[in-house]
């Protein structure tokens, strides 16, 4: 046995460069990695904007007093659970809305007035997320969970990035966004779900999202498809021959706390 | 060294050699099965996924990741695979659509190589989603 110092350095370099000698013949015949050559495109039947706008008419929307149908269609198609209390009052703790009502004076409270008009003041206002274009959620989501699309204007949420933090929830001066504090599925029937479209987890902050998925495809958003007194109307803000446009152009319009200089893009023709 | 020294040895050794080894006497001819994904008559009749079957085999949870990035922050939701095929990019209602026996077909080799808790299943719906509902009500 026994090894000199020159023996032992001989192996050793020769071991060194078999092993380099080694490792690149097996990159070399090792199969490359399998590739896919797919490209990404969007629908041709897709609609295109570049600030998508909803223009709500309340003095339609007053005609039919206790209506729900956009709220109940938006819930249902997007798999928004409906917590109860024991007692079969609404949870308005749990409460996940996409679109809900509110009085005047909560969805205009800088307007409040002494002596407001009778109408407005019993006038349920139908509210959702306004779609800024100065998004305060999207400045303050930690991980762009929260995301405005460049392209058409619509605040998105990618609920896999989302680690509820609800940063955006003390962002949006709108309230326009709900935590999930309890598993959604508990207040969802199984028989009635939505099964092409995903509910959330628990732990994940969620809002309205102008349809994405519809307006991918070539609809509109659901409360606008749904409400039958045309009260809620789509458009592109940007396109100056849209019909919400056209609207604003003949109607006086007001904007949730327009004060703050997030720029919504929902209007009310009061 | 004496004769009961290297007997103690040899016997220490056997012993060592037995117990370091026992893992594999205890489970010969135990192996776990590798376990074959189950396709359902809608995916066989398919013949091939939106890739190959190589690459679906190595590479579908990057393509699931590409697909999720592409359809909820690009807005791309069409899939143009390597020979021109256009598809629809969603898991519930495009990957599902075919594999509906997630049980069978997803869970079989990750619960096999113990990656089964993916929580794609938190939010997306599966087929089975009716008796996991019904487990969880009782909970409630």
């Amino acid at each position: 046995m026994g090894c000199k110092r020159r023996e032992f350095l001989k192996i050793a370099g020769l071991s060194t460069l078999a092993g380099l000698a080694g490792s690149a013949s097996f990159e070399l015949l090792r199969p490359g990695e399998l590739e896919a050559a797919g490209r990404y495109t969007t629908d041709e039947k897709g609609l295109e904007g570049e600030r998508w706008a909803l223009v709500i008419d309340m003095r339609k929307c007053a005609e039919v007093r206790n209506c729900t149908k956009c709220m109940d269609a938006c819930h249902e198609i997007h798999n928004v659970p409906d917590f109860r209390n024991p007692d079969g009052t609404k949870n308005t703790k749990d409460e996940i809305k996409w679109i809900w009502k509110e009085p005047f004076h909560n969805a205009f409270p800088e307007q409040e007035s002494e002596y407001l008009q009778e109408e407005l003041e019993h006038l349920p206002f139908m509210v959702l997320c306004n779609h800024c274009k100065n998004p305060p959620c999207v400045r303050v989501c930690p991980t762009q969970a929260t995301f405005k699309r460049e392209k058409d204007g619509v605040v998105m949420m990618d609920y896999h990035r989302c680690i509820g933090c609800r940063f955006c929830m003390a962002g949006c001066p709108y309230g326009s966004r709900s935590f999930n504090f309890r598993d959604p599925r508990l207040a969802l029937d199984p028989h009635k779900i939505n099964k092409e479209y995903p509910t959330r987890a628990m732990g994940v902050v969620e809002k309205c999202t102008f349809c994405d998925e519809r307006l991918a495809v070539g609809q509109i958003p659901r409360c606008v498809e749904v409400c039958e007194e045309r009260a809620l109307i789509f458009g592109d803000l940007e396109d100056p021959h849209s019909s919400v446009r056209e609207l604003l152009r003949e109607h006086y319009t007001i904007r949730r706390k327009p004060e703050l200089g997030t720029e919504p893009s929902v209007f009310y023709i009061v | 060294m004496n004769n009961h020294g290297k007997i103690t040895i040899v016997v220490g050794l056997i012993v060592f050699v037995v117990l370091a080894a026992s893992p594999f006497w205890l489970n010969v001819g135990k192996t776990a099965p590798v376990p074959e994904p189950e396709l359902t008559p809608k995916a066989k009749k398919a013949g091939e996924c939106v890739e190959s079957k190589d690459y679906m085999k190595t590479s579908h949870m990057q393509l699931l990741n590409d697909w999720r990035d592409a359809a909820v922050r690009e807005d791309l939701r069409v899939y143009e695979n390597s020979k021109g095929k256009h598809y629809h990019i969603s898991l519930q209602n495009t990957c599902l659509d075919c594999h509906s026996n997630k049980d069978k077909f997803c869970d079989k080799c990750h619960d096999y190589v113990g990656v089964g808790q993916v929580y794609c299943w938190d939010c997306h719906l599966e087929s089975k989603e009716k008796q996991l509902w019904a487990a969880k009500e009782e909970n409630f």
